[in-house]
């Protein structure tokens, strides 16, 4: 077998990739049942993107003014530091993982170093490998989406939480999804107006779910808070309406929110022009499965049309020696992602031990994270929203007409084909942020993502991994 | 609702070279429909680098296809203009030292001899100005060019008329009592043609299977890296001598031998790994480090370029490396064009001509004598249901008598 | 420093050390230890520092958590560096990449 010239040192019991709430539940447990753990990620800090740390430098006394249930993160931070000291778990920060191969047993987990991942290329050895890589936000192209000024809401929450910085004075923040009201929350409680928060869906969904929402009082609770936040900033949330027109040259300076219909068609005549300077907008997060699907993890379709990863109530995917914990499973949220987490780390050190009732747990969240993506799903009109000249490929620049034109007049069915005759989702962030609209406007519904690169690597380091 | 339509002719497959043979088969005057179990370009061809080369076949029929080819792109490409991306860049093939250099040129001799332009390049920077220093030389090919594969076999489909039928998957082959084809069979209905083309690439040994015949085509592994937008910064296809070998090699084994080059939209890429292990679709970060250090030793301007994803396809290949084109004379009607390895792209227009040119019949266009076709019979394998003294008659009738002795 | 709660660094109650300079096509942008150079420039109110590579339309941070690669761009001439990810140090010289950002490797 070639040996890379930057091989950490390993084999390890157990390798994590993603140090958020899942990764650290699942490293921190393992460590106690005696594992040796390498704990895998490509922050400079441990918290993932929901629990996001202040970055070191500007040592903020408070972190938790930020967060909702800090405490259940800070515990967990607190044994990874015990562990790691003593030797127990190694904690590789700044490492963006952009394959995992092998087999049970002699898993490869391959990094590319530094703060962006364009530094060389690091070969983790592992027996059993956990994949909590979390997920990332799912946009659905409008016209003016490509205006800066317009951001992504977890990204505005994302660099709020990490470098204590706002987009914009008065932020629109639209979309769809629970999150938006925590974004808006946040950013009002840290000086920003935000004169509106617009729901596509409406939160009424839930109201359909009674059982699984009285089974869930920490979720009745979270969403009190976020309720009492925008009541305490004076927020209005305006449901089944949508952000369809942005207004500006070269920024952001007003959006279009029009009312939407059941199946999310924009009602003629209802727009509203709205002032700000900053959209933040998003519809629900997907789960990053790439990894997972690059060694041949079977997927499921969640109720919003994602894909998760299908996983036992072991947290065992369907590839012997690979675990999957938190939103690679589905959405969940922060609570499950611990759970399950723990769950995975239980199973992989052989400790039964509680986790029936963690089981249990575990499977109240994750009904409740199927209720609401159901509830939030993309309604199927979206696509009317776009203009010919509309974007849908951010960065590739493909718009909404070529991409129509593939699908009517040269044969494309999927999103794939669609990439191959117009370069729709062949860019940078491959088919990341236009994937789903892709494979709607193709009429076909999303394939599980596929990458075999997770992220770009670069071919010097690459070679690197060749002796000649 | 089960459905019963008639045609002349039904394609199987719509990868590029389904798309040639229907383009061609229409233009000749009959009714014909293309059916793909999966979209547009859904297999070899999606996976494709678009590479149209004579610079890389040894004199013999596949160079002479090559060739008749090359001349069908460049009218394909004066017919529909700005369609599907051809570029007339060129290929240029180097070697690292002066007794490969003394090879390479012997080798492009023989080329020349055969009707290849060939070019001896003395001065490697005039041509190629981020090529490595000290190389010992090269020879370009001004007749090797680039095409998207997937834009050309949609592009050729839609210039066809022919009927597309996609996401339908042939689950037979339909025969008459004495054993001519007669249509297919999906599960939407029955297409009738008296003809039925096999242009289902990789995939092509199941579909003549379902004939009831066989043909023995197997995938061959490749891997493609890309790199992230660059402004022109290869102007050739640029490959190392070494790659004549691997192509024509017939180990099971990993061989690379990096094929570097432009793009119209702007990713350099770097291709033509080439093993043998089925249907595997594992990554191989060997294969990706072992392309990537031989592109970084021909470019290494490129060492700090980041590469942004990789993808494989499964080259359809045959035991002797040649296509299977032309009526398989075990099975009257049925027809084959695929098998052609990495050079697909490149073949298809030449092999959806000949496939015209015989089922019209003397209504074809084509100059038969520009290539011995004997060497594509698809009976050459000689296993299936023998039918002696049928063998291959009918494809062309005027070509001599039948042989299976491979071509050297 | 007095900072009011209504800011994010006083909502964290954050004590960073001095600001330091970075530059955005030669004008001074402050930044504070462990920003990102995207963040010091969304907080200095700047959006874009890139423009795309066929209609030349500016683009900036937009998912902001490395995913999108919008925000690519070229710091101390290393071009195609994800803004939103990387940490900004004393000095840096972020300049207006312009497409790829590769121009100077054209043959």
């Amino acid at each position: 077998m070639p040996t890379s010239p930057s091989e950490e040192q390993g084999p390890y019991d157990l390798a994590v990739v993603g140090a958020g709430p899942a990764g650290l539940a699942a490293a921190v447990t393992a460590a106690r049942l005696g594992l040796h753990v390498a704990l895998v990620d490509a922050a400079s800090r441990v918290g993932g993107q929901f629990y996001r740390q202040p970055a070191a430098g500007l040592h903020a006394r408070r972190p938790e003014a930020l967060h909702h249930s800090w405490s259940a993160f800070a515990r967990r931070a607190a044994q990874l530091d015990v562990h790691t000291a003593a030797g127990r778990i190694r904690h590789l920060a700044e490492h963006h993982v952009w394959a995992v191969t092998g087999e049970a047993g002699q898993w490869a987990v391959h990094a590319a170093r530094g703060p962006d991942g364009s530094g060389e290329t690091v070969v983790v050895r592992a027996r059993k490998v956990l994949l909590a890589t979390g997920a990332y936000e799912r946009q659905l192209p409008f016209p003016g989406w490509t205006l800066p000024g317009v951001v992504g809401a977890d990204g505005a929450q994302a660099l709020l939480k990490g470098a204590l910085v706002l987009p914009g004075r008065r932020v629109v923040v639209a979309g769809s999804g629970p999150l938006l009201l925590a974004v808006a929350g946040s950013l009002a409680a840290a000086g920003a107006t935000v004169p509106v928060v617009v729901e596509a869906s409406g939160y009424g969904g839930y109201a359909r779910r009674p059982g699984v929402l009285a089974a869930n009082p920490g979720k009745l609770a979270e969403g009190a808070v976020h309720a009492a936040a925008l009541v305490r900033h004076g927020i209005r949330v305006r449901n089944r309406s949508a952000v369809t027109d942005v207004h500006g040259t070269t920024r952001v300076e007003a959006v279009t929110v029009t009312r939407l219909d059941e199946e999310w068609r924009a009602v003629p005549g209802t727009g509203v022009r709205i002032p700000c300077d900053v959209l933040a907008v998003g519809h629900g997060l997907l789960p990053q499965v790439e990894l997972a699907t690059g060694v041949g993890c079977a997927t499921r379709r969640t109720p919003d049309g994602a894909h998760a990863l299908v996983v036992d109530a072991r947290q065992r995917t369907t590839v012997p020696g690979l675990w999957s914990a938190g939103e690679t499973g589905g959405v969940g949220g922060a609570a499950l992602a611990f759970l399950e987490g723990e769950l995975a780390a239980r199973d992989i050190g052989r400790s039964g031990e509680g986790a029936a009732s963690l089981a249990r747990r575990r499977d109240r969240l994750r009904h409740f994270g199927e209720a609401m993506a159901a509830a939030h799903a993309p309604g199927p009109a979206w696509p009317e929203w776009l203009r010919d000249d509309t974007e849908v490929c951010r960065c590739e620049e493909v718009t909404a007409s070529r991409v129509r034109e593939a699908v009517n007049d040269l044969g494309a069915r999927d999103a794939r084909t669609v990439k191959l005759l117009t370069r729709a989702g062949m860019g940078w962030c491959q088919g990341r942020m236009c994937g789903p609209a892709v494979a709607c406007l193709a009429g076909a519904t999303a394939s599980p993502d596929r990458r075999p690169l997770a992220c770009p690597v670069a071919l010097g380091a690459l070679a690197e991994l060749s002796d000649g | 609702m089960f459905t019963r339509r008639t045609f002349d002719v039904v394609v199987v497959g719509a990868g590029v070279v389904g798309a040639a043979c229907a383009f061609y088969t229409s233009r000749s005057g009959l009714c014909v429909a293309v059916v793909d179990r999966g979209p547009v370009a859904g297999g070899t061809t999606g996976a494709g680098e678009g590479n149209l080369l004579v610079s890389d076949k040894q004199p013999g029929p596949e160079l002479d296809l090559a060739l008749l080819s090359t001349r069908l792109w460049r009218e394909l490409a004066e017919e529909f203009p700005a369609t599907f991306e051809y570029e007339a860049k060129g290929g240029l093939v180097v070697a690292a030292q002066q007794d490969g250099l003394a090879a390479l040129r012997t080798f492009a001799a023989t080329q020349a001899a055969a009707g290849v332009q060939c070019e001896d390049v003395p001065h490697l920077a005039d041509v190629e100005p981020h090529l490595a220093p000290g190389l010992a030389g090269g020879v370009r090919y001004p007749q090797d060019a680039q095409v998207q594969p997937a834009l050309a076999a949609a592009h050729l489909l839609r210039a066809s008329g022919a009927r597309l039928l996609l996401g339908e998957e042939v689950i037979g082959v339909l025969r008459t009592t004495d054993g001519a084809v007669r249509g297919v069979r999906t599960p939407r209905g029955d297409l009738l043609a008296p003809a039925v083309v096999n242009a289902a690439g990789t995939w092509g040994g199941q579909v003549a299977e379902l004939a009831g015949t066989s043909l023995p085509v197997l995938p061959r592994r490749g891997f493609v890296l890309v790199t992230e937008p660059l402004p022109r910064v290869v102007r050739h296809k640029v490959y190392a001598a070494d790659y004549v070998a691997d192509v024509a090699s017939g180990s099971a084994a990993l061989q690379t031998s990096a094929v570097v080059e432009g793009t119209a939209a702007g990713p350099v890429l770097i291709g033509a790994s080439r093993e043998r292990v089925g249907f595997d679709r594992s990554l191989s970060t060997e294969v990706l480090g072992k392309l990537a250090r031989q592109a970084q030793e021909l470019f290494p301007v490129l060492r700090g370029v980041r590469v942004m994803r990789t993808y494989h396809g499964f080259r359809p290949y045959l035991p002797d490396h040649h296509p299977a084109i032309g009526a398989d004379g075990r099975v009257p009607g049925l027809w084959h064009a695929c098998g052609h390895e990495g050079a697909g792209v490149g073949l298809a227009p030449a092999t959806g001509a000949l496939i015209a040119d015989g089922l019209a019949g003397s209504g074809g266009r084509l100059d038969r004598r520009a290539v011995d076709v004997r060497a594509f019979r698809p009976g050459r394998f000689g296993s299936g249901p023998p039918q002696p003294g049928r063998a291959d008659a009918g494809a062309w009738p005027s070509a001599p008598g039948p042989t299976d002795r491979p071509p050297a | 420093m007095f900072r009011s709660r209504r800011s994010p660094l006083g909502l964290a109650r954050a004590t960073p050390g001095a600001p330091f300079d970075i530059t955005l096509d030669g004008r001074p942008v402050p930044a504070f230890d462990g920003q990102s150079v995207a963040a010091a420039l969304w907080a200095d109110g700047v959006l874009s520092w890139r423009t795309t590579r066929g209609s030349g339309k500016p683009r900036g941070a937009f998912c902001a958590i490395g995913s999108c690669y919008d925000c690519l761009a070229t710091i101390n001439s290393r071009p195609n560096q994800r803004a939103c990810l990387v940490p900004a140090r004393p000095g840096d010289a972020v300049t207006t990449q312009k497409g790829h950002g590769r121009a100077d490797l054209a043959v």
